[in-house]
């Protein structure tokens, strides 16, 4: 019988890498003037932001603290702020 | 918006709830560069494919980055081939899928970067247009090969400074135009081609649907912003994105058997090309105030106009 042939890795096991340690800028969602429109879940590289009706985090274990979501927000509800660990 | 509806509370108004975000079949953890325009693209592609499909990837930033050892971060069947052949591994996957009566309510994609598309995979790519498997060909054009340190490649725009089209004395960057590959496969007269960008991500799902319910061929090529390689801060991926549109140097536009069935327009919302240029690193040297500086900026311009006359944009 022929060997496979190849690395074999589990499906999404890149979970494993926190990428949250990259981060330099923190955003900050402030559920305040939220339309509901999921801008910030379309356009973040990581998909790193969850949530439902109005109220939206980012998973800060992943979000690489890109500022897309703070940049094109359409009500600007999300706010930079500089990392302090 | 009226201004009635401005001042109610947006907490107010009554709107079907949507479902909970769920988790993205590119999984998080990968190691792509913070604001990375192909990881977005790649994320949106591949959430609208659904995890009944079989990715093959051609080595690129896209390969590295989420796939390093012992990990991967794709939630579907994938496999890495070299990088000129994903095209024909994913032909190979199709014809095995049928071989084996699994094809019902699969998908398969190739996907590649600008370098494994337009240059190194091109041959490939058109051995698989030509037999006419039902692949979705998808390529994330970052106008270079960024994953080795920003060579230039086919698809590389005028006058952009890359590691091998360096600006000096007798140097403005790249000399040559970008290569007009949807033209190319649009040309093997396929069902599907289209171009879309990371700036309209709804537009951009809404193209892979399409072109996933056609059977045959089809090819999308994405314009996907790079930080490092461009030059520019990570938060303006989206931003530069929609710009390059808005200037007119990046049309999309939908192709149906070799014909321009639709093309997004720009109309009145038409920016100048230095709004686009002037955000990037690459373009930098085009802004040092040098009489022939203003000369290869009309080259640009004109570059702009023509897309907009030959697509339709206006």
């Amino acid at each position: 019988m022929a060997k496979p042939v190849g690395i074999y890795v589990k499906p999404g096991s890149s979970k494993e890498n926190k990428t949250g340690s990259w981060r330099t800028e923190r955003p900050i969602f402030k559920h305040d003037t939220c339309t509901d429109c999921r801008i910030c879940v379309m356009v973040c590289p990581d998909g790193a932001v969850f949530g439902s009706n109005y109220i939206y985090d980012p998973d800060y274990d992943y979000c690489k603290g890109c500022g897309i979501c703070a940049q094109e927000c359409p009500v600007d509800d999300i706010e930079m702020v500089p990392e302090v660990r | 918006m009226n201004n009635q509806e401005s001042n109610t509370k947006p907490k107010e108004r009554k709107r079907k709830e949507k479902p909970p975000v769920e988790e993205s079949l590119l999984a998080m953890g990968h190691r792509a560069c913070t604001g990375c325009g192909e990881a977005l693209g790649a994320k949106l592609v591949m959430d609208v494919a659904g995890p009944k499909t079989y990715v093959a990837t051609a080595t690129g930033c896209l390969e590295v980055f989420s796939t390093p050892f012992p990990e991967s971060a794709w939630r579907m069947p994938w496999i890495h081939s070299l990088f000129e052949n994903s095209a024909a591994v994913a032909a190979g996957i199709e014809a095995g899928l049928i071989a084996q009566g699994r094809d019902k309510d699969v998908n398969v994609i190739a996907q590649g970067g600008d370098g494994g598309t337009a240059d190194i995979g091109i041959g490939c790519l058109s051995g698989m247009l030509e037999r006419g498997h039902n692949v979705l060909y998808v390529c994330y054009d970052n106008e270079a090969y960024m994953n080795t340190g920003v060579q230039r490649s086919g698809l590389t725009p005028f006058d952009a400074r890359t590691t091998t089209s360096p600006y000096g004395k007798k140097s403005w960057g790249n000399k040559t135009e970008k290569k007009n590959l949807p033209g190319i496969v649009a040309a093997h007269n396929i069902p599907y081609v289209a171009t879309a960008s990371v700036g309209y991500p709804f537009d951009l799902q809404r193209k892979v649907k399409k072109a996933l319910s056609i059977k045959g061929p089809k090819f999308i090529q994405i314009h996907v912003p790079c930080p490092l390689g461009w030059v520019y801060p990570a938060h303006l991926t989206v931003e530069i994105a929609k710009l390059a549109i808005l200037t007119g140097l990046i049309p999309i536009y939908e192709m149906e058997y070799g014909e321009l069935t639709r093309s997004r327009k720009i109309g009145k919302n038409r920016k100048p090309v230095e709004e686009y240029l002037k955000l990037q690193g690459r373009f930098k040297h085009l802004f040092s105030g040098k009489p022939e500086a203003e000369e290869e900026l009309e080259k640009i311009r004109q570059i702009a106009e023509k897309n907009i006359k030959k697509f339709g944009l206006a």
